[in-house]
């Protein structure tokens, strides 16, 4: 290990670890690292984008900065895996947010998925918040340094989105008939996209200790989202999964419409730096 | 622009006044004098409270209407770190609106009713966000000269003689500061770049500059209510005094972005000591401000819209809450 690469993880985890850091540092992680780092930036910045919508139109003004932030959170944690993952790449995160195609792209189905109204945003936060908080409260155990220390820095993070989002499928599910019928149709148009992020593939296999085995975080997430379904008089919807594919480049219709409106600038000036 | 009493026409003494309220009138023409702090217990002429009340919610209208034509480049935005710094301005724009709305409310006013005033159309806010962000460019001059010119009238109002007025604007002006900066590193970062960003950028900088400087609000013969808020210490220096130091600001920090202002009058006058710019077209100015404006009908319709769509969010929100206290106080029972 080179000098410059201690210092991007000499820091302390879990402090002040900015995506530049990661970006200048002499770090070489391998092809299967860097195609790990990838899937988890591409969640977080896809999520991110669709979140960014939500900035001016919220139901109240607390809810355009709360939602602002976290997808300002969101946003942070993609640079960091993605500016690792150009590492291994010889891309910088830009080359890899504005032009890489659909198929290269390696989210899951469920980051994607439409904004739709408050409900269905909130169904999707919830699932995602406590998938990310217990893999990010995993991945900081990593053998590989700089994963951990970006999911040390982003758990703490995501622990926040997991509060905001329970307490708005509180309100929400116990709030009006209206809001437990919106809230109830969110959660059933978010549920097929569930499974996809608990499957285990050859990757996993490859990596070993350094990433999250993806079917070791189920249990936990059931466990905590059936308490706060209880709570909330909710039940775990009863539809089937979809068929996932998103880690191997297979999208839904949703991801062509977000990367044209997210690139269309970058790839009008292509080589220009902003 | 409705039109506050002159301080000669103020009632100053009237045959009704109880010797609570003289009191409270002293106490409130001393501390003026002595150039303290008004704060919301204190006795206030309406006519004070009305104007702040009007100055400050138009200011929060302001803040939560600019949030859209930045938002309108979230998406779009051309690398993540531009996307991220966006995402972090139109947001702190979010938490002014919410300063602003605290510090109107310790006036008697509850938010609520200055956002349904501000859906049906019967309060302002600042004219320049009815024009269009058409070009990533935008985001640099919205910052560089719409940010800037708002710090230019924002920094006097730090030292407004309503407490949680003046505290707020500390706060804004303090983040408001870094969104000038952010703004002008991005024309910097354009105008050093290929010849279609600087081209952009210029662009920008051309359609942005007479707005910003109408932002000062009319020239000084026009505008009714500087003379009062003058004397009451909400407003410090004139509309005309402001626009001139901000004009002299902008014709250096222009050189170092190697672009041009669309002025070709701009000079510092030595007998007045201020600088001169070209006139600006205020029938222009009108026309926005009585609503036909680019853009007027498109951010109001985005207000509302956001706004009835959140109707039952916030319903739930209140409902549940009620729940919860009722359940609390059954179990304290």
């Amino acid at each position: 290990m080179s000098e410059s690469n201690a210092s991007a993880t000499r820091i302390t985890p879990g402090n002040a670890l900015r995506p530049e850091d990661i970006a200048a540092a002499d770090l070489r992680p391998s092809a299967d690292v860097a195609e790990y780092a990838l899937r988890l930036g591409d969640d977080s910045l896809i999520l991110s984008q669709r979140l960014g919508w939500w900035i001016s139109r919220a139901p109240e003004l607390e809810e355009d900065v709360a939602l602002g932030n976290i997808a300002l959170d969101l946003i942070g944690h993609a640079r960091s895996f993605l500016s690792y993952a150009g590492h291994g790449l010889d891309k910088t995160e830009d080359d890899l947010a504005y032009f890489r195609r659909e198929p290269e792209f390696r989210c899951a189905h469920l980051f994607v998925q439409p904004n739709g109204d408050f409900a269905r945003t909130i169904a999707r936060q919830l699932v995602v918040s406590h998938y990310q908080f217990e893999l990010y409260s995993r991945l900081m155990h990593s053998t590989d340094a700089t994963l951990a220390a970006i999911a040390a820095k982003a758990v703490k993070e995501v622990d926040y989105h997991r509060d905001h989002s329970s307490q708005w499928v509180l309100r929400l599910a116990l709030g009006t008939d209206e809001s437990r019928r919106r809230m109830i149709a969110g959660l059933k148009l978010t549920w097929p996209y569930v499974e996809e992020l608990f499957v285990d593939d050859q990757l996993i296999d490859t990596l070993g200790e350094a990433a999250v085995r993806p079917s070791t975080l189920r249990a936990p997430f059931d466990s905590l989202i059936s308490a706060l379904f209880a709570e909330a008089d909710l039940d775990i919807p009863a539809v089937p999964g979809a068929v996932g594919g998103g880690r191997a480049g297979k999208h839904s219709e949703h991801l062509g419409y977000l990367l044209a409106e997210m690139q269309v600038l970058a790839r009008e000036h292509p080589g220009a730096t902003w | 622009m409705a039109t506050a009493p002159a301080v000669d026409q103020m009632p100053a003494e009237s045959a009704t006044e109880t010797e609570e309220e003289r009191a409270g009138r002293e106490q409130f023409e001393r501390l003026i004098s002595e150039d303290s702090r008004i704060e919301p217990r204190d006795w206030m002429p309406e006519a004070y409270r009305k104007t702040l009340a009007r100055q400050i919610s138009q200011h929060a209208h302001s803040e939560i209407i600019g949030m859209q034509p930045e938002a309108n480049w979230i998406s779009r935005a051309p690398s993540l770190k531009r996307k991220a710094i966006l995402m972090a301005k139109v947001q702190d724009e979010a938490g002014h609106g919410l300063y602003l709305y605290s510090a109107a409310e310790t006036l008697g006013t509850p938010r609520d009713k200055m956002t349904e005033d501000l859906i049906a159309g019967k309060a302002r806010y600042s004219s320049i966000f009815n024009y269009p962000a058409v070009t990533w460019a935008d985001m640099g001059a919205i910052g560089w000269l719409v940010d800037g010119a708002a710090i230019a009238n924002q920094v006097p109002l730090c030292r407004a003689s309503y407490g949680p007025y003046g505290r707020a604007m500390v706060r804004i002006c303090k983040e408001e500061s870094f969104h000038q900066r952010q703004g002008f590193e991005i024309l910097l970062e354009l105008a050093n770049g290929t010849p279609a960003q600087k081209e952009m950028a210029q662009d920008a900088v051309n359609r942005w500059y007479a707005p910003s400087l109408m932002m000062f609000g009319p020239p000084d013969d026009d505008s009714p209510n500087s003379k009062q808020s003058m004397a009451w210490n909400i407003k410090r220096f004139s509309n005309d005094e402001l626009r001139s130091r901000f004009v002299g600001m902008m014709v250096e920090q222009v050189k170092v972005l190697g672009l041009t202002l669309p002025d070709d009058q701009i000079r510092f006058d030595e007998d007045t000591q201020q600088w001169e710019h070209a006139p600006l077209d205020w029938n222009e100015f009108k026309e926005v401000l009585a609503g036909r404006g680019p853009c007027n009908a498109q951010r109001m319709e985005r207000r509302r819209e956001a706004h009835e769509d959140g109707a039952w969010v916030r319903e739930a929100a209140a409902a549940y809450a009620d729940k919860r206290a009722t359940a609390a106080q059954q179990k304290a029972a």
